[in-house]
């Protein structure tokens, strides 16, 4: 029986399993540790409405403070936890207190890759990972500001977007042949290259970074495709799951912390949840599959507490994803990786289409712009491993509803 | 503050004071009030915050954006006076406003 559960790690995953636990009757201690000064808030809106100014900071945080006074929840923020003596059941923290446990969830979640080249620590040069980050990027939103963004994939993107809005110069440098390589296909990617372009923003594909430089008050990038003067830069280059407290602890790593259907890992009192863990998955061609999404830590945290309340559920959710760029919303379902067929159903110029990405004849993934039945009956046909003849998923004479 | 009063699928009533500018969404998400999931957050990308619109207030809120009519078509249960709560906003003449939660949002 569980009498008290520690949670490291304050983010979305921590903040649904909290809740899940009290929602399902768990009476016993909780405690959350945090190493931001925050309790638990959204990220997707920071790289979106929150940078632009349209939401406001307390509309970011998941559940008041009084929650977690109601809930007694005992909060342990600004600090962060240093070991696990998984003999003892007990977090050492930074500031010098041992918490003990009985179970113990590992929400830690990622923090940003940092860019390795010459000059990307010079003032002037930024990253997007919490609240702190936007605050200072929001002071350099100013209208003929010059931005180069540095990785085109989603939070890259939807800065060059909000940057756009803002009437700034955007510049975007990209390693890779395309936007969006790692989460959307090729048409996909063509379209926001497109989009981006519209707007004003110069995408630059296959650029290589040289190096960075002070020049004046601005910063100079060389690259394979000649200098780029900017005001500032943004680095927006991936994150690296934060596994160092689980290795150190002796468990399974395997680019996240190793867990089974549960959430929960080789040791039975510990589970680890969200961005940091690496779960089976059906819908991936390994097997399994690290994600890095809202919906994984929250599905992923709902199944954690019914496991730790002894009701456990395996989990087997359609990975979902969005973002959201000028006026369109990408909805993503599913993993697309490895496909051998794409189905365009509608037409991209009209702004609103979707990519079926099939593997075997079966739907693997769907990649909708404003196409909200292709996102949502796409999601279900994922989910039942449905094959749909390729024209007929073209067709759109036949509603999304009849493709079952 | 405008006080909207949520109805569990159970019967289960809850009544709290919401600020004006949330939404109906937020106002159940952050007073823990079970049936609302609201996974995206309120990006309108997920239709987990399904709730059905007392009668009476239907004609008092804004009407559906063409995302949310989609979204809701492909949600479970849905009736006429179906509305996913991340969209409606709260005002101070929202006062008194009832929803219904459906029994899943899955």
């Amino acid at each position: 029986m569980t009498e008290s559960v520690l949670i490291i790690g304050a983010g979305q995953a921590a903040s649904q399993l909290t809740a899940s636990l009290r929602q399902d009757g768990f009476a016993g201690g909780i405690t959350l540790v945090g190493d931001e000064p925050y309790i638990p808030y959204q990220r997707p809106p920071l790289s979106k409405a929150f940078l632009a100014g349209e939401l406001a900071r307390e509309r970011l945080f998941i559940k008041p403070d009084e929650f977690y006074t109601e809930a007694k929840i005992d909060l342990h923020l600004n600090t962060r936890a240093t070991a696990i003596d998984r003999g003892r059941k007990t977090v050492k923290l930074a500031n010098g207190k041992d918490l003990p446990y009985t179970t113990l969830a590992i929400t830690t979640g990622s923090r940003v890759r940092i860019l390795p080249l010459p000059g990307a620590d010079l003032p002037g040069c930024y990253y997007l990972r919490g609240i702190a980050d936007v605050e200072l990027l929001q002071d350099k939103l100013k209208p003929g500001n010059r931005v180069a963004i540095i990785g085109a994939g989603y939070i890259g993107l939807e800065v060059a977007a909000v940057a756009a809005k803002h009437k700034l110069k955007v510049t975007v440098l990209e390693a890779l042949p395309r936007v969006m390589a790692r989460a959307a296909c090729l048409e996909i990617s063509a379209f926001y290259e497109d989009v981006h372009r519209k707007a004003g923003v110069d995408i630059r594909c296959n650029t290589k970074l040289e190096a960075i430089e002070k020049n004046g008050d601005g910063l100079r990038i060389k690259t394979s495709g000649g200098p780029v003067d900017v005001d500032f830069v943004l680095i927006g280059i991936g994150i690296v799951p934060n596994v160092e407290l689980a290795l150190d602890a002796g468990l399974k790593v395997d680019s996240g912390i190793v867990v089974d259907h549960h959430a929960r890992t080789e040791d039975p009192a510990i589970y680890a949840i969200g961005d940091c863990a690496n779960l089976p998955c059906t819908h991936s061609t390994t097997g399994r599959v690290r994600l890095e999404s809202v919906q994984n830590a929250i599905d992923q945290a709902k199944h954690a507490a019914a496991a730790i309340l002894g009701k456990p559920k395996p989990y087997n959710e359609v990975p979902w994803f969005w973002s959201d760029q000028y006026d369109l919303k990408l909805q993503i379902a599913g993993l697309g990786h490895l496909d051998d067929q794409i189905v365009i159903r509608g037409d991209p110029a009209s702004r609103s289409f979707a990519a079926f990405r099939l593997r075997d004849g079966v739907v693997a993934a769907v990649e909708a712009v404003n196409a909200a039945p292709e996102y949502m009956m796409g999601r279900r046909l994922i989910a039942a491993r449905a094959r749909v003849a390729p024209d007929r998923l073209a067709d759109k004479t036949i509603p999304m509803k009849d493709m079952g | 503050m405008a006080k909207i009063k949520y109805i569990e699928h159970n019967g289960k009533e809850h009544v709290v004071d919401v600020k004006p500018g949330m939404s109906v969404m937020e106002g159940a998400v952050k007073n823990l009030i079970p049936g609302i999931d609201a996974d995206c957050g309120g990006a309108c990308a997920c239709a987990t915050c399904h709730v059905y619109v007392g009668q009476e207030w239907l004609s008092k809120i804004e009407p559906m954006q063409e995302m949310e009519k989609t979204m809701l078509d492909f949600a479970e249960g849905v009736e006429t006076n179906s509305r996913l709560s991340c969209q409606i906003k709260v005002t101070d003449a929202l006062d008194g406003f009832t929803v219904k939660m459906p029994k899943s949002q899955h």
